[in-house]
């Protein structure tokens, strides 16, 4: 793949009548709260229901010339459909606004994209309309122009646009979803992001699991292993170059980092040990493996990079295991069953001052450092298996879901929804689900197979 | 391959072997009235004579099911019926010199994934010392763990999930 070559390039639009500068969606989005370092504060979950009851229009992205395009859209007249559809499946399937999408809606013409028909809009109830228009150039690649207005006001509140090469024209539709909900929500983007996954196939005692990669919204889904060696655990490094993951290739248990552009892989260290739960550093320049020998298993850390000696964080009898930086890299939550059950410990990213975090009744296992560092999500389990979350400090307990067995929490880059997978009781199958950082809006991803342990990357710049 | 499989394998060749013992001995006071094709490929020297001495077939049915060792919910101790069984395996051993074995860890599905990975090995790391400590040279044993991916029972259930929380024994051959 070529991502330099196929990056977006933001404020490159020109606008359909005036060419003018743009400003990136960022710049009109009111910043992210800060990390809040751990202190027992108690986590930063607003009340939505102000922005969630938003309606929103999003009818078809007009063209100035409907010609043929290089994308599975089609023609740009085609296109500008489905950005806008795109648009409002990203904003509906995760309960944000009220969306009502292009197939509902009159179709404005090119010249309107900038001075909209405000006075028509009022009459269908739409308090805010998302407009935006598709030009190819001659090279093939697109321009995908998005603005946002209050219909109420006649105002104009964002605008932005992108130049995409054909294969990442649906990239586009994602920036233009999340420039409306950071303008709106007051939030971070997370549409524009990936997850990599384990696919499973076949009955239970002979499950194929096959390493693949996805959307956010389940598009452009592609397997990366035959699943001829089981595959487990991935992890997207920051930069989603390359995909960390346990595979059994050769009959052990070990991490190998995977090369998207190669499509090739190297185990992480030379061991012959097995290797567990690989996990980057929010910089992406270390990673965390576990490692057992002799039976008991501990942390450690390596250059991302290869080479290097490395250093062991934990050290004891028991399984320490896992492990998550902080946003600023400075701390490492971690799973550890030296108490004699599973719980939850935070330590500095040298190994150095290491203390239990989780006292409650029943075990915690696999926490993940919200990327907004005021949260940590992990598997209570107490029974049964369910995510939950909780400060830095331990404190504020909160369960997110209840089912049989939910486990493997991942954030979205925002920190505003939590991925994680279900197995169901008997029959094993599992499927990946998300639920918002409130406990709402539950919902099962479609994938092609069953889906276990999924892993949410960043944004994309 | 479940230590169920295998034992059935192996109650299935004992049976086999025990059926044509009992046609060879009564063989020679019959006429056969057709050398019949069945019979003839049945009854070769190898299914008669069993597994061939120092094979995993022969390991597995030695052990009669002394290959599996059980474990409690997430612990990893070797009680005294493991021990009954690890030290059949460890005869079974030095009487192969030459032999080598992995033994497997597992876990119940009641556990995350990880975590699972690490007691399993843990599990399998138990029985191979317990082996060693038999006398059995630890460059002969080694270990695996499956952690939770690979039950021996099918069920979500207290007994499932007991027979899967299990090391076992495969020799290789």
């Amino acid at each position: 793949m070529m991502f330099r070559s196929l990056s977006i390039f933001a404020a490159v639009l020109a606008a359909p009548a005036l060419a003018q500068q743009v400003s990136p969606p960022a710049a009109l989005a009111p910043p992210a709260p800060a990390p809040t370092e751990e202190g027992g504060l108690s986590g930063s979950v607003s009340d939505e229901s102000d922005w969630q009851d938003l309606g929103i229009a999003i009818p078809s992205f007009a063209t100035d010339a409907d010609v043929a395009t290089q994308t599975s859209a089609g023609s740009t007249a085609a296109l500008g459909r489905s950005v806008a559809q795109i648009i409002t499946a990203d904003l509906k399937n995760n309960g944000l606004f009220k969306p009502v999408g292009p197939d509902a809606l009159p179709q404005p013409g090119f010249t309107q994209i900038q001075s909209p028909d405000f006075a028509s809009w009022k009459t269908r109830s739409a308090e805010m309309l998302v407009q935006g228009y598709v030009r190819a150039a001659s090279d093939g690649q697109l321009t995908v122009g998005c603005y946002l207005y209050d219909v109420a006001l006649s105002q104009q509140l964002a605008k932005a646009g992108w130049t995409v090469v054909p294969g990442e024209w649906r990239r586009a539709a994602h920036k233009c979803a999340d420039m409306v909900y950071a303008r709106l929500s007051g939030e971070s983007p997370f549409f524009d992001s990936k997850v990599a996954y384990i696919a499973e196939t076949g009955p239970k005692n002979r499950r194929m699991k096959r390493l693949a990669i996805m959307d956010s919204d389940g598009a452009n889904h592609r397997y990366l292993t035959t699943g001829q060696a089981t595959a487990l655990t991935p992890r997207y490094s920051p930069d989603y170059k390359s995909i960390m993951y346990l595979s059994y290739l050769n009959g052990n248990p070990r991490i190998y980092a995977y090369d998207l552009a190669s499509a090739s892989q190297r185990l992480i260290t030379q061991s012959r040990n097995p290797t567990f739960a690989p996990r980057w550093s929010p910089d992406g320049k270390w990673v965390l493996y576990s490692m057992a020998t002799g039976g008991n298993t501990d942390i450690y850390r390596i250059s991302a990079a290869g080479g290097g000696t490395p250093i062991k964080l934990t050290d004891g009898p028991g399984i320490d295991i896992g492990g998550s930086f902080s946003p600023d890299g400075s701390k490492i939550v971690f799973e550890s069953d030296r108490s004699g059950s599973q719980q939850v410990y935070v330590m500095n990213a040298d190994g150095s001052g290491q203390r239990r975090i989780s006292f409650f009744g029943g075990r915690a296992a696999t926490p993940e450092w919200s990327p907004r560092g005021d949260q940590i999500a992990f598997t209570y389990i107490g029974g049964n298996f369910r995510i939950a979350v909780m400060s830095p400090s331990g404190g504020d307990l909160r369960y997110l879901t209840d089912s049989w067995q939910d486990e493997a929490p991942t954030w979205s880059p925002n920190g505003r929804i939590v991925q994680f997978f279900r197995t169901a009781r008997g029959s094993g199958r599992t499927g990946i689900w998300q639920v918002d950082l409130t406990g709402r809006n539950e919902r099962r991803l479609a994938t092609p197979v069953d889906g276990s342990d999924p892993a949410w990357g960043p944004v994309r710049p | 391959m479940s230590p169920n499989s295998r034992l059935g394998t192996t109650v299935m060749v004992l049976l086999a072997s025990a059926a044509l013992s009992a046609c060879a001995s009564k063989a020679p006071k019959q006429l056969p009235p057709d050398p019949g094709a069945a019979v003839a490929t049945d009854t070769t020297p190898g299914a008669m004579q069993g597994p061939a001495p120092g094979s995993q077939a022969d390991f597995a049915a030695t052990l009669m099911g002394q290959d599996t060792i059980l474990f409690d919910t997430d612990q990893f101790n070797i009680d005294s019926a493991d021990m009954a069984a690890l030290t059949a395996q460890a005869q079974w051993l030095q009487k192969y010199p030459g032999k080598n074995a992995t033994i497997e860890g597992h876990c119940d599905e009641r556990g995350t994934r990880d975590y699972n990975l690490a007691l399993g090995e843990r599990r399998a790391n138990a029985a191979k010392n317990y082996l060693v400590s038999l006398g059995v040279d630890a460059a002969r044993v080694s270990t695996v763990s499956y952690g939770k991916e690979r039950p021996a029972a099918m069920g979500s259930d207290e007994a499932s999930w007991a027979r899967n929380r299990r090391s076992v024994t495969v020799t290789i051959d």
